[in-house]
């Protein structure tokens, strides 16, 4: 390679690594806001500015009260649970190399969703005993899907076929149970299933916070190599990669940091589909924008819950309810216009 | 993608591709196949027309086909409730079946099933509006709501995915349905957590059943379904093409963009139409295009009728058994496919070589 070409390389990488980063610290600002002004709404309005001081210790009693006591926890709850979503479905639809693949659609919060109607319609559980079945249901479908499609190693395509098999009946109970149950429980059941941040406190706050302090080295190590699994099995295997022990710690991180979302806050929809590849096409990154992907999945959740407590008057609805309408339309956007400018995909 | 053994001791048929009697002697295998799973396929009609919760001798049966009588209740069963019955799972089997084997062709995308350009979701939420808005209640209503949201929700996917210069191409039209059905998903619920009666029913209809659809149904969606399946069978060659990637289509003369519009056409017919007919049921169409993949490899005009054969087996098949498992009641087909679908399609997917797309 001449010296000019070298340049040449250097360059480009040099714009993609500033982009990279002025998104990443736009969306972290644009978080920060959105999170300061969903604090400073309800039925007592709090000036943002005071809002800001509260959360660095300097605020009245009665703010703090407001502040740190009640509404809190919940923006926190919708943060983290958003994070997870979003780094969970990079993970994912890289390992996968399919944008269509994320938790939602590969089946791991179906059988979350299964196991935690079972809970509520048959065995009328609610509260901490939903979240301990979701999390199991999770975690045993996915450890379902990887033994099944282990053989002789884990190809990713029969990782994905199985994942569909596990989620369709999956799913066909939930809907099964819904059609069996009293009207009004079934009711309950799809609050549940559409996702809510209502009520919840620092137990949940605790629970996600723990699971990413602790996965949080682990992912560092392993998003490095994600990036050679990318470039497909056998050039992965031929760059000296062990990709049966990558893929496996990627999936186990990804599944539970869904788990968890799921757990905390019923499983969200679409969030962990839609979060990547928009911080993809912003950051134009060519490998999974992790960083980026879980903010994003943080904005839609902070979003989307200001607009559901919010926009309509009285009717407090569940943020599940809302991700849909608040990530999509901008996906569509970013699709349309970025075939506009030329760069395909 | 094959481990790299797997390429390694690639499929003997494959390699001896340039050989003719191979080649033949494989396309005898497969027309054989091919009339196995039809004579499968009428004797499961046969036993979907003979069982139902009310037991009917067999006799008693063949005589209401071939002499019909108006007084006998046994006969007005068979006549009014199974035949028509049997006759919808045929249609909607085959149509789901054929609309996922081209969505995955047209997409190259595994995961792909006739809902992603958005059919299921438009319908879903045309069905639930009119219950809302209108109170509407009867099946043969909701067939036609459920056209109409199929319809205009696919109309929009292919127009979002369409913008820009490069056309449609299967990323875009996949992210596109993908997103527009988490839009109208979003919007389905609002409405259904808003209001409990809407709920009640909608339940019903979106776990994917054949109870209560008479011949009024059957006749509602016959023609579409008709017309898709006639046209989809001329989709094979056109996918061959088309799996090749999008710039060796075009230069074996292939018009990329036609072609992709005509295949999301037919899909619409036959996707809609089933979905109108029996609710959304979503693991046929998205499963049963690579079971028949795993027999027929991976050639689109060998791929389209096996999947409109052993989707209609699968779907009847289930029918069926939801039919006689849970008397005096009836298991939704929805929940019976998938039940007995899923186990069989995993143990497919473990057993073969995988036919990549």
């Amino acid at each position: 390679m001449t010296a000019e070409a070298v340049q040449v390389i250097a360059r480009a990488r040099a714009a993609r690594q500033t982009r990279s980063l002025v998104v990443t610290v736009v969306l972290a600002v644009v978080v920060f806001a959105t999170f300061c002004v969903s604090l400073s709404l309800g039925d007592f309005k709090i000036p943002v500015i005071d809002v800001v001081k509260t959360l660095f210790g300097g605020g009245d009693h009665a703010t703090e009260f407001i502040v740190n006591t009640l509404r809190l926890p919940r923006a926190l709850t919708g943060l983290l649970v958003g994070t997870a979503l979003g780094l969970s479905g990079a993970i994912f639809q890289s390992v996968a190399r399919n944008p269509l693949a994320s938790p939602d659609i590969i089946g791991v919060t179906y059988g979350a969703s299964a196991f935690a109607v079972f809970a509520i319609v048959t065995l009328s559980l609610t509260g901490v005993a939903v979240s301990a079945f979701a999390i199991a249901g999770a975690v045993l479908t996915a450890f379902l899907m990887y033994v099944l499609a282990w053989r002789h190693g884990v190809s990713s395509y029969r990782l994905i076929l199985i994942g569909i098999g596990i989620g369709a009946i999956a799913t066909s109970i939930t809907s099964y149970l819904l059609t069996k149950a009293r009207v009004e429980i079934a009711q309950q059941a799809l609050i549940w299933l559409t996702g809510s941040l209502n009520g919840r406190d620092w137990s949940n706050v605790r629970s996600l916070a723990i699971t990413f302090v602790v996965l949080l080295p682990f992912m560092v190590f392993l998003v490095h190599q994600l990036r050679i699994l990318q470039l497909g099995d056998e050039t992965a295997y031929g760059l000296g990669l062990r990709v049966e022990v990558s893929r496996l710690g990627l999936i186990v991180i990804a599944v539970l940091l869904a788990a968890v979302a799921t757990a905390a806050a019923g499983p969200i929809g679409f969030v962990a589909f839609v979060a990547p590849p928009i911080a993809r096409r912003l950051t134009r990154s060519p490998g999974p924008a992790m960083i980026a992907s879980g903010l994003l999945g943080a904005l839609v959740v902070a979003l989307s819950d200001l607009v559901a407590q919010h926009a309509f008057g009285d009717m407090q609805l569940p943020v599940g309810v809302v991700t849909g309408v608040v990530g999509a339309p901008y996906l569509m956007f970013l699709l349309a216009r970025a075939n506009r400018v030329g760069s395909g995909g | 993608m094959p481990p790299p053994s797997a390429v390694a001791s690639a499929d003997p048929d494959l390699a001896a591709a340039p050989a003719r009697p191979q080649r033949r002697a494989r396309r005898t295998t497969l027309v054989l196949g091919l009339i196995g799973c039809l004579v499968l396929l009428i004797l499961v009609m046969l036993l979907s027309i003979a069982i139902g919760s009310k037991q009917i001798p067999l006799s008693t049966v063949i005589d209401a086909l071939r002499h019909y009588n108006e007084s006998n209740t046994d006969h007005v069963i068979v006549r009014s409730l199974r035949v028509p019955r049997t006759l919808i799972g045929l249609m909607v089997g085959a149509a789901l079946g054929l609309s996922g084997a081209l969505m995955q062709g047209v997409t190259r995308n595994p995961l792909a099933d006739p809902g992603i350009l958005g059919v299921n979701g438009g319908a879903a939420l045309f069905v639930v509006g009119g219950i809302y808005w209108f109170g509407l209640s009867t099946l043969t209503a909701y067939v036609w709501l459920a056209f109409a949201g199929a319809a205009a929700a696919s109309v929009a996917v292919y127009f979002l995915g369409s913008l820009g210069r490069e056309g449609a191409t299967p990323v875009k039209l996949a992210l596109a349905g993908a997103a527009l059905t988490a839009m109208l998903g979003s919007l389905t619920t609002a409405l259904l957590i808003g209001d409990v009666d809407t709920f009640d029913q909608f339940r019903f209809w979106s776990v994917g059943s054949f109870a209560g659809r008479g011949s009024d149904v059957a006749a509602q969606v016959a023609p579409f379904i008709l017309v898709g399946v006639v046209l989809s069978l001329f989709c094979g060659r056109v996918l061959n093409a088309m799996s090749l990637g999008d710039d060796v289509a075009k230069s074996l003369g292939q018009r990329v963009g036609l072609a992709r519009l005509f295949v999301a056409v037919v899909v619409v017919l036959l996707c809609g139409a089933a979905t109108a007919a029996a609710g959304p049921i979503g693991f046929i169409g998205l499963t049963i295009p690579h079971v028949a993949r795993l027999v027929t490899g991976p050639d689109y005009r060998w791929i389209l009728p096996y999947s409109m054969l052993l989707a209609p087996i699968l779907l009847l098949g289930s029918d069926v058994i939801g039919r006689v498992v849970a008397l005096p009641g009836e298991l939704q087909v929805g929940v019976v496919t998938a039940i007995l679908g899923a186990p069989f399609f995993i143990i497919l997917v473990r057993r073969r070589k995988l036919a990549d797309l």
